[in-house]
Order: C-alpha cells, then structure tokens, then sequence
C-alpha cells in the first residue's frame, strides 16, 4: 500500500523478532537502565490518556509492598476498534513479553491479561502461546506466570479500576482515586495497568532502543501507533502509523473525498469538522487517541452520530455515579426534545454546561469524556442538532 | 502521633492528621460541605458528587468525601464553578426522582429535600425522567416499603447490608440509565435474605427505603370504642424518642412519653420491660437447665451455647444462615411477644376484658418486630398476639399529629399492672444488656449471692467493641446448682450481624467454648435499632447507651427476679419459669429458610 504523505511504521507487526532473545537482553540490563530507556523514548500509554509509561513504572517500583501484579488491559471495548484484537492475534508473544519486561522492573511475580468478553475465540490459540512463552521463561530461569481472565463483557470494564473491582470478582464500578494502582490496584496491591499496545511497544524499545521510537512522531506525541479505520472510507482497516500528523493528511490519504468530519478516539473522544482538519494534529498536541478513527461524509446526520454516541454512554456507564448516570440520559433527551421543537435550540447551551459539570465531576474518565464528543459536534454542527 | 498534614480550605490553614478527607479536614474548620451518599457508619462511596469541591492544580472538582488531604493543598468549597456544579447535580438527582414530596412518607426528614431547599432549586431545569422509567414498589414486606422511584442511587443500604449486616440482601444491579438497587432475582424484599433489621432504612437518605407504618391501623383502634387499646414501649424507645421530638439525643423521656401515650388515647400504658425482666426468668432458667443436663445428665442432646433470641433480626438472619443451630437458640418469645401474648390471656383475665376485644401495640426501636409479629407462631393467646408494630419514629409523627408540646408535658407512671420495670429490663436496649441482666439473676439464683462486680455493673460485657467476651467463674454455689461449683461460665455479646457472623463462624469451627451468647441484629443493639430516630450514628448510639445505663443505676429494683409484678405473675398464673403455662404462652421455635 501506499502512502502519499504518511508514514507507514512496522514496529509492531514486524515478525523478525525472537522474544526470548529480547527478554534474554533486557534481563542483562538493571531496572534503572530499563526506565531510563523508556523514559528516554517518551512511551505514553496507548489508551488515549498519555501517562508516561516509564513513571508508572518506576512508581509501582517503588512501593515497598513485596506483592505486586501486572496486568494487560485487553479489554478494548471503544466502538470502531479492534486493533488490540490483530495484536494479540498476530503478534502475541510481544505482548507477553512487555509484560514479563514490566514484572522485572515493578518485581510482579505474576501478571495477568483480562480479555474482553467478545474475544473468547482467541482464548485457545492465546493459551497454546503462553505454553510456549512460559517454556522460554523456565529455560531463562525467570519466575513469572501470566494467567488470562476473561472480561465480563462491560465497557466500563476496560476503565482500570472497575477492571480489578471485576477481576476481584465484583461488579465492574470504577474506584475513588486516589489511591492509584500504582500504589493500590488489583487486591489492594501496587499494580501496573498497561493496555496491550502500550506494553507491545515498551518491549519493542527493548528491542531497538529509545532511539529508533524518539526519532518517530512529535515533541509531545513521541512514536508511532496503531489506528483502527472506520467509517466513510475505503481502506478501513488497521494501520501503524507515525504520529504528529494532521487531520487533513490523514483524510487525504483514508477518505472518500466527502469527508465533513472525523471522530478521533471514538465515542469518548472528539470529533473534528472539516474546517479544522488543517489545523488538528493527531496527538497530545492536538486531538489525544486511543487508535478509533471514524471518518463520516455528507451523507452522515451529526445529529445521529452524536446520538448513537450518548446512547452508547447511556447505557455503558456503570451508573453509581450521578453526573454521569444521569447526565447521559438528559443529554439524549435534551437533543432529541431540540430536535423536535420541545425544547427551545438554547436548551443545548444548558446541555453544554451540563457536559462542562459531567466532565469535572464525573467519578472516572467514562463520565468525564462523554463532554468531548457532545461539544465537538454540538459546537460544529449546530444546525444538524436544530433542524 | 500520627504526621500531621497542612492544607487551605477557603483559604484558611489547617493542620490534619494524615489520610483525614477534605470533608473531614473541612468540618474541622466548620465549613459545611453538603453530602448525600456519605454515611458516617459507612465506607466511602463517593458516587453522589454532590459533595464536590474545587482543588487547586486539578482540572477536575473531587469528591471531599472521598479525597484524602495532601501537603499544601489548596480547596474551595464555594467557587462559582463548585456551585453551579452542584447544583446541576442536585438538579440531575431530582429529574431522575419521582419528587411528590407533598404525599412523601419522609417529607420534612429527607435529606434531598434538605439539599435541594438549601439550593433553592425552584425550577426543573432538566426534563422530567420518571415518566420514562419502570419504577416498582415493593409493597409486600409486613417491616419495610422499597420505592424505586425515590431511589437517588446512593448505595447507603447496599453498604449497610453488605458491611454492617452482612446480609447482602441489597445489591445493585445493571448499569447505565437502568442501574438500581435490586435483590435476589428482583424478588420482592418479603422472599429473600433480609433479616428486616431496618438498619438500611435507617441510612436511606430519602422515601426510597422505610418502615411499612401502621399509623392509620392504630388511629383507628384507638378511636374505636369497642377496643381496649393496650400499648407496651421498648427500653430502647425512651433514649431515643426525643431526638424525633426536638431534645438531644441521650435525654431520657419515660415520664413524658408515658404521659404522651395517654393523652394519644391509649387505654392502658404499659412497659416491655416488665416481660423483658420475664424473659430473664424464663432465659435464666432455660441456661441453667441447659448447663445441667449437659454437664450433670450429660445429655449429648443439649444445645451449647444457647444464644439470645429476643432480636427478631437476628432470628431471621440465623434462620437464613445457619439454620444448623436453630437448636442452641433459646426457646423464649422476645419480650414484646411475651407481652402480646399475656396481654390477651394474664391481663385480659385480671383486667376482666374479653381478649378479642383487645388491641395490643407496640413501641419499638425495631422494624423487624413488625415482621415478628405478624410470623404465624406468634398467636398463642389465641389471637394475632401484638396487632400492630410501631417504630420509635412512627410514635414521634403520632405525637405530632396529636400537637402536643412534647417538652412541655408533665411526666407520668406506666400504669399497672404489667408496667413495673428493673433495671435489669432497661438495659434491654442497649448491647450486652440482655447478658448482663442474665447474669443478675443467673449468678443470684445458683449462689445466692449478688454477681460480683461493682454495684452490679458487669462492666466486661459493656462498651461498643463488636464482638466482646466475658468469663464468669461461679464459687460458693448454694447445694442444689453445686454441680457448677468452680465452673466458668463463657459468654459472649455481638451486635451488628456482620458480628454476629464472626460468632457464628468461630461456633461452627469449634474454635470457641462458649455456653450463652447474647447477640443483637443492629449495631449497638436495640438504641441502634432500624427504627430508631435518624441519623443513627457512633456518637448518638453512644449518648443512647450511657442514658440506658444512666437509667439503670437510677433504679430502685435492678435485677429481674426482684420485679414483683413479675413474681406476682408466677405467682397468680405462670407457677413457675419454664412450667407448662410459660411453655404455652412464652416459649416458640423457629424454622429454616432461603440462603439467598
Ligand atoms: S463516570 Fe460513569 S462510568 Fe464512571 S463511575 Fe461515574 S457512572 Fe460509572
Ligand atoms: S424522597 Fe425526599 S425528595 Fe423524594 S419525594 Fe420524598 S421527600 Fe421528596
Ligand atoms: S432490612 Fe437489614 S437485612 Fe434487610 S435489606 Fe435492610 S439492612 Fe439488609
Ligand atoms: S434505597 Fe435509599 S439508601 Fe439505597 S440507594 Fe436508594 S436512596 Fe440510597
Ligand atoms: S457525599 Fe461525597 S460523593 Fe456523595
């Protein structure tokens, strides 16, 4: 394939990689080292909230706790994605990998990968691979077990302390922070949360180094990453590409040449109408992204679009907290009764204040981002929320 | 000495121990943050957000009740952004709330009406949601009503069933716009696990969870004139009931109660206590015969320990849980259903009043009475023996439907008979008091001399710890019970069924040896009971207690087997503890039920 003004990375998908040689070399190295490297790299979590993945890390370090976990979040749940899916398919070992990487640094004797519910078909064959992972451990001398936990098929699941409410066996409701995992996650212990391409990519640092993921993306926006393609476009798929580019080249180069808009992170992320596509970096700078890239043309309803995204919050909210619980449920009800002339066009701006107090009061991220899709598009597309 | 944390709030300095919340570090300074799922009793939800402030450097405002105080913080409680927050929040609660306040049972007493008239919130100004939900009433329990649509989602009762009872009766269920707080297979609160114990109801901070009230019923029998309209109140009930009334918590109201009970109509104005000091006779006696036949007879039949079974929450939840030792129950009627059983038969007969004419109510600190009384086995007497279950709270709304000055009433006595009481019965309402009164009479009866503690205060059964043990060593019996001769009697006193639940479990694993348990469904015992005035908490369970004891030193007769109505009782119409008439009219047994 090619790329007019993209550029196309392999980091992760690249097969020539010996696992157990990499592990091999990072065990030679200390754990200083092993942060510095990655802190050199600039890795920020790949889930879309950009916490440096060397400072989670060395916190979860340095807890003097004996007992301490790693987990993977592959309970990727964002509607348009599916690219943690192709990682674990196609190159699972390097995702075992980060995390054993991971448990010599935070000193986990065990870690765990909870899988999303609807990925139960990549149970057996991710297994027969762990089998074999655990062989080259015994052969390196390394004590370090990963089990898989099957997720319970709730979005707020992924959300990293609802996860360890429900690996513990409890309903999946997201924790007061703090305390943070790094301090008290899973069983109450110092935890290390990554989702699966953050820990992906910090094993392939072990690889190449920091120097060869620095070199790619921007100042703020460090490496490349993996976009799940969804929408009007033709070439819907997963790619790796580097980051720092803007909207408008990557509608270039993924759109139908109808493009009005791009949703950048999913449902929880925001949504960039075509006047802003020159402007818009794709990254920490710009619009931040767990990977969803959801292209619409002229012939979508923005009305619709937004609708579907409350609707999702609606009903994936856990619901214990009020901003959020209730506060998706009016912001549907609102558009809808603007829409049909209940409710005076000037009700939204009331809703957009209730999205700005649902964002700052929210108890986790589920409820503080629903604002970002709801303003994006109230703001953009205000005549299709009207008429 | 714990480190000491320095902070601003509203830009005053503080200084608190480490891991105090903004809440906490805030009401230090006397600044007042509202809170709706907070519950001094409880572990920390913070899923309201009504309790949210401002915190310099933080994009976001956090939860005060749940944000531990970090160095050189800074916190607004009162910025713009923190108000209009707030109230959007309270606004949000209210249109997801089916607020007919006017025709609410907690009009005046709950704490969303409180916060959204603090707020002045005058205008919906989001849409209306409760046309669009499926809201249920569970209607079926005899002790408690659960309306959904009133439900603001706190989780205060899932909390409280789950911690304090561990009985887990309340959970939520679903998520999203359909999160609820629901039960075993949505049955209703009649068919599962809940003990009735009320204790949820007492922490639910709106009309979503209360007592099922008999206000009506009662009114009705008083007016009637072809009813004799007998009334017995709790021990508990006069610590508590002025709290509902405009008195502090902890001021004892006996007299004005009394007197408040006659001016309401009732005919005859009578004292729990007098069947609570039976019961320790009839308790007393069943323990020794117990200790005998295990440690004379040596029959391997014998049940030990036995355990006290006058807290009706408590039998439910043994009924559920462990329904194995249904056996080392004892077998006594809890005293309100000793006394609805003599009111229609001993006091029918002396009173010369045809016993179907009589109507029997009670005052208790309790809801789960209300559900003892209607269980089938409590119609001895040949009728329904307690007609109608009233909690403290409901006898404080009858006062004031009645207008009178509660504060300004003159005191007055229980009338007679059946209304002479001990000190022994008062303790009754406060935890280890049953035990304490026990032994009174116990450790009278088989040496013949007082129990040996300073003025008959058996301090190691006291105080609030959860679970407390006390060895009781007997010397210098008198001949007949000498086969206890140097013997130590075990006891143990929980409350709070999560207590409760450790006893159970340290029975059942044979690692405990005790022969008598007293154990108490509500934390605290019968002063925290669920139907007692709210709030209900550590501090105000604790002035209750001291007014309970307070009351007890006061007393002129302080062990049961001295009350002379009740040895009259004996004397004229039970012949003796235990005998056949007891076994009639006081003694019951109890069956297994559902676990979930
Ligand atoms: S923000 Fe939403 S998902 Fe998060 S805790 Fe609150 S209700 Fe649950
Ligand atoms: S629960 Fe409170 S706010 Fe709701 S109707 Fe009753 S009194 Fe009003
Ligand atoms: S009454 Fe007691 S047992 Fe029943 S739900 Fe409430 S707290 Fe739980
Ligand atoms: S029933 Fe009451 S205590 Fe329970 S969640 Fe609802 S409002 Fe809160
Ligand atoms: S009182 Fe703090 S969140 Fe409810």
């Amino acid at each position: 394939m090619s790329y007019s003004n993209l550029k196309r990375v392999d980091l992760i998908f690249d097969k020539e990689c010996n696992p157990k040689e990499i592990i091999k070399n990072t065990w030679a190295k200390s754990n200083d080292q092993i942060i510095n490297e990655l802190l050199e790299s600039g890795l920020k979590g790949r889930g879309g909230a950009g916490f440096p993945t060397a400072l989670k890390w060395k916190y979860t370090a340095e807890q003097p706790e004996p007992d301490k976990y790693i987990i993977c979040n592959a309970d990727e749940g964002e509607p348009g994605t599916f690219k943690d899916r192709e990682i674990l398919f196609k190159v699972p070992q390097k995702v075992f990998g980060g995390m054993v990487v991971g448990a010599k640094v935070i000193g986990a004797k065990e870690g765990f990968i909870y899988l999303r519910g609807e990925y139960r078909f990549l149970l057996p064959e991710l297994e027969a691979q762990l089998e074999i992972f655990h062989a080259s451990l015994k052969d390196l001398k390394i004590d370090f077990r990963i089990k898989i936990i099957m997720g319970s098929g709730a979005y707020i699941c992924g959300e990293e302390s609802a996860l360890f409410e429900s690996m513990e066996g409890h309903r999946g409701e997201p924790r007061n922070k703090p305390p943070y995992p790094t301090i008290s996650g899973f069983r109450s212990k110092p935890t290390v949360i990554n989702n699966v391409e953050t820990l992906v990519y910090a094993f392939m640092i072990c690889m190449h180094g920091a120097r060869k993921f620095k070199d790619l993306g921007t100042a703020d926006s460090r490496g490349s990453k993996v976009f799940s393609i969804s929408g009007d476009t033709p070439k819907a798929g997963i790619y790796e590409l580097e980051l720092g580019m803007t909207v408008e080249q990557f509608v270039e180069e993924f759109g139908d040449g109808d493009t009005k808009a791009v949703q950048v992170g999913g449902a929880s992320g925001f949504c960039v109408p075509r006047k802003k596509f020159k402007e818009t970096i794709i990254g920490f700078e710009g619009v931040p992204t767990g990977g969803s890239m959801m292209l619409f043309n002229s012939s979508r309803s923005m009305f619709n679009v937004l609708h579907n995204y409350l609707e999702f919050f609606e009903e994936e909210s856990c619901g214990q907290c009020t901003p959020c619980r209730v506060g998706c449920q009016q912001l549907i009800l609102g558009i809808e009764a603007v829409k049909k002339g209940e409710r005076h066009a000037n009700y939204l701006e009331h809703l957009q204040k209730l999205a700005q107090t649902m964002k700052i009061t929210a108890k986790c991220g589920l409820g503080q981002s629903v604002a970002n899709s709801f303003f994006s598009i109230v703001e953009n597309f205000k005549e299709e929320m009207i008429y | 000495m714990s480190k000491k944390i320095n902070l601003k709030i509203d830009g005053i300095p503080v200084a608190v121990d480490e891991r105090t919340t903004i809440l906490q570090a805030a009401k230090s300074l006397n600044i007042h943050i509202p809170t709706l799922c907070y519950h001094d009793d409880l572990c920390i939800a913070g899923n309201c957000r009504v309790c949210v402030v401002e915190m310099k450097g933080s994009r976001t405002l956090p939860a005060s009740c749940a944000m531990p105080v970090s160095e050189g913080m800074e916190v607004m409680t009162n910025t713009l952004k923190v108000r209009t927050a707030r109230k959007h929040i309270i606004d949000l609660l209210l249109s997801e709330h089916n607020a007919n306040c006017t025709t609410c049972y907690k009009n005046g007493k709950c704490e969303l009406q409180a916060l959204a008239a603090e707020n002045k919130i005058s205008v919906a100004s989001f849409i209306d949601l409760v046309p669009h939900k499926n809201y249920q009433m569970d209607t079926y329990s005899p002790s408690i009503i659960k309306d959904d649509s009133k439900c603001i989602r706190c989780q205060r009762c899932v909390r409280t069933c789950e911690e304090l009872q561990h009985v887990s009766a309340l959970s939520v269920a679903y998520k999203g716009d359909k999160m609820k707080v629901s039960t075993f297979f949505e049955n209703p609160m009649f068919e599962v696990v809940c003990t009735n114990c009320g204790q949820c109801v007492n922490r639910c901070p709106t009309g979503a969870l209360v007592e099922r009230n008999y206000l009506d019923e009662v009114w009705a029998a008083i007016y009637n004139p072809d009813k004799h309209v007998v009334v017995q109140t709790a021990p508990a009930v006069r610590v508590a009931l002025g709290e509902d009334l405009g008195l502090e918590s902890g001021v004892i109201v006996t007299g004005k109660m009394v007197t408040a009970l006659k001016r309401l109509g009732f005919d005859s104005v009578l004292d729990t206590d007098f069947t609570a000091d039976l019961t320790i006779m009839e308790e007393g006696f069943e323990l020794l015969t117990r200790l005998k036949k295990a440690l004379v007879d040596k029959d391997p039949s014998v049940k030990l320990p036995m355990a006290t079974s006058c807290s009706p929450g408590w039998i439910k939840f043994i009924e559920h849980t462990y329904p194995e030792y249904l056996g080392n129950l004892s077998t006594c009627k809890s005293p309100q259903q000793m006394f609805g059983a003599l009111a229609k038969t001993y006091y029918a007969q002396k009173r010369n009043i045809d016993p179907s004419k009589i109507v029997s109510i009670s005052i208790m600190p309790c809801t789960a009475k209300k559900f003892e009384s209607d269980r089938p086995e409590m119609r001895s007497s040949g009728y329904k023996d307690v007609d109608y279950v009233l909690t403290t709270r409901e006898l404080a709304i009858m006062i004031k439907q009645a207008g009178l000055d509660f504060s300004a009433l003159e005191e007055s006595h229980y009338d007679s008979f059946m209304g002479a009481s001990t000190g022994a019965a008062v303790i009754f309402g406060a935890t280890g008091g049953v035990m304490e009164a026990a032994l009174r009479t116990a450790y009278e009866v088989v040496t013949g001399r007082e129990v040996p503690f300073n003025g008959l205060n058996i301090t190691p059964v006291r105080g609030m710890e959860g679970v407390r043990e006390a060895t009781i060593k007997i010397e210098g019996t008198v001949p007949e019970w000498n086969f206890l001769e140097g013997a130590e009697l075990k006891t143990v006193v929980a409350h709070g069924l999560t207590n409760a639940k450790k006893v159970m479990d340290s029975v059942r694993d044979g690692k405990s040896s005790y022969h008598f348990m007293e154990i108490m469904a509500c934390p605290g015992g019968c002063i925290g009971g669920g139907g007692q005035p709210i709030p209900t908490n550590a501090e105000i369970r604790k002035k209750r207690t001291e007014a309970i004891f307070a009351e007890d030193s006061g007393m002129k007769i302080r062990k049961s087997h001295e009350n002379p109505e009740v040895i009259a009782i004996y004397k004229e119409f039970l012949e003796k503890p235990l005998g056949h008439k007891s076994h009639e009219l006081l003694h019951t047994h109890y069956k297994e039920r559902i676990r979930h």
